[in-house]
């Protein structure tokens, strides 16, 4: 697995670090041209989702105004070709109220983002720590946890999501959260993440099962090591292959699902928007301005195929075993 | 069980020591319907600076003993006094401090590193757990131990997969030492290593052995390694010791049939007295530990046994001076105090098999031109006079 060679006890004199998992994936997936290429491109999108204000202000669009005067009088649709691309708005307007396209992409991204992100790193917390306590405990408390994944497994997710979305809604509104639509991103996230995180916690038993099993698990008993040691010392560092492709490979779906989910009405409201929202106002208008479902849909395919790649790149990266070089 | 040499400081005592697992039926109600007697009924003591080497074939649980010693398993019942301390029921809290006294060095050196900490870490963990904190700080002290066990202390932020298979089990002796424990559970510590590499860490553990006093329990499969480094020696068979000696006793009157037939399954250097000596093979497999014979668990591959064996459960019994065996019929006549060889009972003046490491055996082999003979290659003038493995 590694590349530094072993000196003989008695070798030379210069120090020799060894590298750490972090410094060997880094270095592998360095020399893999695409997912270079798609990690650049993710930070400029995380990048973009952050400065969408001041990006927009210096191009001198935002999502919220109106513009009538790019917009027919008659009907409402853009004016200009490509449904009203011009200098002042550069992917063109919104029908019927002449919004910046460019400008609400910009924030359709940073909800979009923001709710991918959030639900992952709730994913991955709850799903490794529920993974490691079962895989390592075992009997009874394994039994239980298993039940719960089964039932959260079971459940019919979307049919529940969208049932459930009005009532909770206003129940996370009635505890504090600020109405309308952070009320309805937490909800999102909430809902993401707690149907999201029986994969991982199974994934991560799995390897935990195997792991505990492992002599150095018991020399750290053997030493006197607490369980808290032995779970986060000992066994999680061995955790983060799986844990890392499983996060880069969940977040893509997120993004999708959350545009999925605004699609089919429970998403973000309008003045705000995402991915999904404009992708549904968009298909009403299809025939004439094909442009309006492309932008958005050119966009959300970049950013789940990106990590998607760079997913793979990290599995490959992290797997003795590939066969590459 | 009067007959064990005890002596009183004792750094390990254990007194009919059972560790029995249960088998539970397949669904969703599992039932316990049997027991695993894995260990059943094992008492031995281990004196400060002793070794007491643990031998036996797979599955006669000599490991387990091991394990439950150092209460890494549960034991089923009987008592085990670490230090003069017991700790057969102690809880995993009550135990942490005295975790210091007793460690063990573990059969496959990959495993038994974590292959994400480093060298550092791994060897600085009991320091860290323990709360130890040694004169000079924990680097220092790690760095001490790696050169104190011949690893480079620069190597300090490697990592495991960056060592040899030795270098390794370097590691995890420094790590068991770390603390000056009083007695490490040596499972089959060089069984994972090849020959060369094995005297190198056999010797490794003499020196610490002589440096810090440590007393071990040694266990391994391996007669010869066995012979190496222990001072008494302990035979198991299905969960019993059936025969417990000084080492050289136990090597030259093996008094139990099933160490006889044991060491008579250890080759002997010399083709020639290898082809002429009677081996005893033992029929028949292992009986299951589920479910061991009536009376003496070895009468049913025993080459001496009788109607007594099936129904009478042997006594460990002193025969020889701190040569205890449990056995109705032992190779040893009561009533002339001679030992018996062979399995007709006869009585020869063949000695026991003589057992030596393998390097000393091959350098014979060659100067004796026997090699050369046997193979008709010269392997002393051969273009690279290598020995074959």
């Amino acid at each position: 697995m590694s590349l530094t060679v072993v000196e003989a006890p008695s070798g030379a004199g210069d120090p020799v670090l060894g590298r750490s998992l972090r410094q060997i994936v880094w270095a592998r997936v360095r020399r893999d041209r695409v997912a270079m290429t798609c990690l650049v491109i993710l930070i400029g999108l995380y990048l973009v989702a952050i400065l969408a204000p001041a990006i927009c202000a210096v191009i001198g669009v935002d999502p919220y105004s109106f513009d009538s005067a790019s917009i027919s009088d008659m009907g409402g649709g853009p004016v200009g070709p490509w449904g009203g691309i011009s200098r002042e708005h550069p992917l063109g307007v919104e029908w019927g109220t002449g919004r910046d396209i460019f400008a609400q992409l910009l924030f359709g991204l940073r909800i979009s983002l923001l709710i991918a992100t959030s639900a992952t790193i709730i994913t991955v917390v709850i799903g490794t720590v529920i993974g490691i306590v079962s895989g390592y405990s075992g009997g009874k408390t394994d039994a239980v946890f298993g039940r719960i994944m089964d039932l959260t497994l079971a459940f019919p997710f979307l049919l529940i999501i969208l049932a459930l979305s009005g009532v909770l809604t206003q129940r996370l509104t009635s505890l504090g959260v600020p109405e309308g639509n952070p009320s309805r991103i937490t909800y999102m996230i909430l809902v993401l993440s707690v149907f999201g995180w029986p994969y991982l916690a199974r994934i991560v038993r799995g390897q935990v099962f195997s792991l505990r099993e492992r002599e150095f698990v018991e020399a750290a008993v053997a030493m006197g090591a607490s369980k808290s040691r032995i779970l986060f010392v000992e066994i999680l560092p061995n955790l983060w292959a799986p844990i890392l492709v499983y996060a880069t490979l969940t977040l893509p779906t997120y993004i999708g699902t959350e545009a999925a989910l605004s699609f089919l009405g429970i998403g973000v409201l309008p003045p705000d928007t995402s991915f999904g929202a404009m992708l549904a106002s968009s298909v009403s208008y299809f025939s004439v301005v094909p442009s309006y479902l492309f932008i958005p849909g050119v966009l959300l395919v970049t950013l789940v195929v990106t990590f998607n790649l760079v997913g793979d790149a990290v599995r490959d990266a992290l797997d003795p075993r590939a066969g590459r070089r | 069980m009067t007959d064990i040499p005890a002596t009183d400081d004792a750094v390990l005592r254990v007194t009919d020591l059972r560790t029995h697992f249960p088998v539970r039926s397949r669904g969703v109600f599992p039932k316990t319907i049997g027991q695993v007697k894995a260990v059943d009924g094992v008492s031995l003591s281990v004196a400060p600076g002793e070794t007491l080497g643990l031998v036996g074939e797979s599955g006669c649980g000599k490991s387990t003993t091991g394990r439950t010693v150092l209460r890494l398993i549960a034991p089923t019942s009987g008592t085990i006094e670490l230090d003069g301390t017991d700790i057969t029921r102690m809880s995993a809290k009550q135990l942490v401090p005295l975790r210091r006294k007793a460690q063990m060095i573990f059969q496959d050196p990959y495993n038994a590193l974590n292959p994400r900490h480093t060298v550092g870490t791994i060897i600085g963990a009991p320091f860290e757990v323990q709360s130890v904190s040694p004169p000079g700080g924990v680097r220092a002290a790690v760095q001490d131990l790696m050169a104190r066990v011949g690893l480079n202390p620069e190597h300090y932020n490697r990592y495991p997969s960056e060592f040899s298979g030795g270098q390794r089990q370097r590691i995890g002796i420094a790590r068991a030492v770390a603390l000056r424990p009083k007695i490490i559970v040596c499972d089959e510590p060089v069984s994972a290593l090849d020959v060369s590499i094995q005297a190198q860490i056999m010797n490794l553990l003499k020196d610490l052995q002589d440096d810090f006093g440590v007393a071990y329990l040694f266990v391994a499969h391996d007669l010869s390694v066995v012979r190496q480094i222990s001072h008494r020696v302990a035979v198991m068979y299905l969960g019993h010791i059936v025969e417990l000696a000084p080492r050289d006793s136990l090597y030259s009157k093996p008094l139990h049939p099933y160490t006889h037939a044991l060491l008579s399954a250890v080759p002997l250097p010399d083709p020639r007295a290898q082809a002429n000596r009677e081996q005893i093979r033992l029929s028949g497999d292992l009986p299951s530990p589920i479910n061991p014979p009536s009376g003496c668990v070895f009468h049913t591959r025993c080459f001496r046994a009788e109607d007594r064996c099936k129904a009478e459960v042997p006594e460990l019994r002193e025969l020889l001076p701190g040569h205890t065996v449990a056995c109705h019929f032992p190779m040893f006549d009561l009533e002339v105090g001679t030992v018996i060889r062979g399995p007709q009972g006869e009585v020869s003046e063949l000695d026991a098999p003589e057992v030596r490491p393998p390097s000393e055996v091959i350098a014979d082999v060659v100067e004796s031109g026997g090699l050369a003979r046997a193979t008709g290659v010269d392997y002393v003038t051969g273009p690279d006079a290598t020995p074959p493995d």
